[in-house]
């Protein structure tokens, strides 16, 4: 604050200041335009409100800082609008729309690949559930064909049992038919031999038909 | 001189050129006003001129104040309110140009010049109330009368209405221009203490470490106002236009 002041002081001071150094032989030619134009104003100023001058507040400029705000800013407005803000607009929409179609090809493929995957595994079902069939098929015609080929062994042991029974019973029979001949040729010898008189063949008959059936 | 604060914000002529009586000089002022357009819309060309898909750093940043400017638009103005896209592009691009182009020792800052921000606030709220009224009609006018106001209220609310949206191209510009101005001062003044006590043998280098010290720490800040003032500069914008765009409600 002391520090401003000091310098507000030194600023309506100013109009005097540059007279030293235009008058003393050390000023350059770049410093007297210079110092030239401050005093100008100053001068200016002194006279319109005896104050000091404040170059932001010096009214001199004005029609020239608002012509040249007004070329400069209007052709900096033009070009905004004409040039750079449809060309941002462009690149930065451009980058969505290319963004949104990659996100779309992306879901696309991913729908794609999804639809693969539901296809392999349907298919992979099915080859199972056909493989399960065939296996199932094999086994139901092995076992069936298993089950005939034992029925047809089974009747064929069978048909071979009961010939053999039937040809055990044969021969049992004729076996015991001729058991009683045996019995009564044997008979008649031991009775021969005996009694050294023959039997008559009624006698052995009648005695071994009752030793059969007593047996 | 040389350690003279307000001198940096000195107009000199550099091309005299008189219109009928008036003084359309073209001036130091006038000089960084076109390098301002140059700086900023030449980096804003160059930089987009690739259009390319993957952005470069250059053109993310031009990308960067874009969609920063349409945001705020958005925001404050609703979709409406972009259509003065363009403008409030131009005007936060050129402030912020203007205000950092300032930050150059020896360069001369445009928006420190009151005249240059009125006209700018003015420009703002012009807009408004053309727009205003072209859009609405006699409805603008239904911005200096809020809803749900007792009718005995009403000549006093309309009253302190009207001076507020009167108040706001000066508030506006004295904003932007007393932050530029008030900071370059500031400064200027600390830098002289450094050199001032420069001078004074070796007590003096010694004392002149803190004003350098400060002088760093506040140029630091200073482009942090000249962003901030821009973006301040821009919000405020939208805000108005907001009006001009819905004067009834918000």
């Amino acid at each position: 604050m002391f520090v401003t002041s000091a310098y507000a002081q030194t600023a309506p001071a100013a109009p005097e200041t540059p007279a030293a150094p235009g008058a003393a032989p050390a000023g350059d030619p770049h410093a007297a335009p210079a110092g030239e134009v401050h005093t100008e104003t100053g001068v200016a100023h002194g006279g319109e409100h005896g104050g000091g001058t404040f170059p932001p507040f010096d009214a001199t400029y004005f029609p020239s800082q608002i012509l040249w705000l007004v070329i400069t800013f209007g052709l900096f407005y033009l070009l905004m609008k004409k040039v750079i803000v449809p060309r941002v607009g462009g690149i930065l929409e451009h980058r969505h729309d290319r963004i949104a179609q990659d996100l779309d090809e992306a879901s696309r493929l991913k729908s794609e690949a999804d639809a693969a995957v539901e296809t392999y595994e349907k298919e992979l079902a099915a080859a199972r559930s056909k493989a399960h069939t065939i296996a199932e098929t094999a086994r139901e015609a092995a076992k069936g064909k298993a089950a005939i080929d034992r029925a047809a062994i089974e009747t064929e042991l069978a048909q071979k049992l009961s010939v053999a029974e039937t040809r055990i019973g044969e021969i049992k029979t004729q076996a015991f038919a001729q058991v009683g001949q045996i019995a009564e040729e044997t008979a008649s010898a031991i009775v021969d031999q005996l009694i050294g008189a023959k039997a008559s063949g009624d006698d052995i008959k009648a005695a071994v038909a009752a030793a059969k059936t007593e047996a | 001189m040389a350690n003279d604060p307000i001198h940096q914000f000195q107009i000199s002529k550099i091309v005299p050129i008189e219109i009928g009586g008036i003084d359309f000089s073209f001036t130091n002022a006038s000089l960084f006003m076109v390098a301002t357009v140059a700086c900023a819309a030449g980096f804003l060309y160059f930089s987009t001129s690739q259009r390319g898909l993957i952005p470069g750093r250059a053109q993310s940043v031009a990308e960067m104040s874009y969609e920063f400017i349409a945001g705020m638009l958005r925001e404050g103005a609703g979709s409406h309110g972009m259509k003065f896209f363009p403008l409030v592009f131009s005007l936060f691009m050129f402030v912020l140009t203007a205000n950092l182009l300032g930050m150059f020792p020896y360069f001369f800052t445009v928006t420190s010049q009151i005249i240059v921000t009125f006209a700018l606030a003015l420009l703002v709220i012009g807009t408004v109330i053309v727009y205003g009224f072209y859009k609405h009609g006699l409805h603008f006018l239904q911005l200096f009368v809020p809803s749900g106001i007792p009718g005995l209220l009403i000549p006093l609310v309309v009253a302190i209405e009207v001076i507020s949206f009167l108040s706001r191209p000066i508030s506006l510009s004295v904003r932007l221009f007393a932050n530029m101005l008030a900071g370059h001062i500031t400064l200027k003044v600390f830098a002289g203490f450094v050199a001032s006590l420069g001078t004074m043998g070796a007590l003096g280098i010694g004392g002149a470490v803190l004003p350098l010290i400060m002088t760093v720490a506040l140029t630091g800040l200073e482009f942090l106002v000249a962003f901030l003032q821009a973006y301040v500069f821009a919000v405020l914008t939208c805000m108005y236009l907001n009006d001009a765009v819905h004067p009834g409600g918000h």
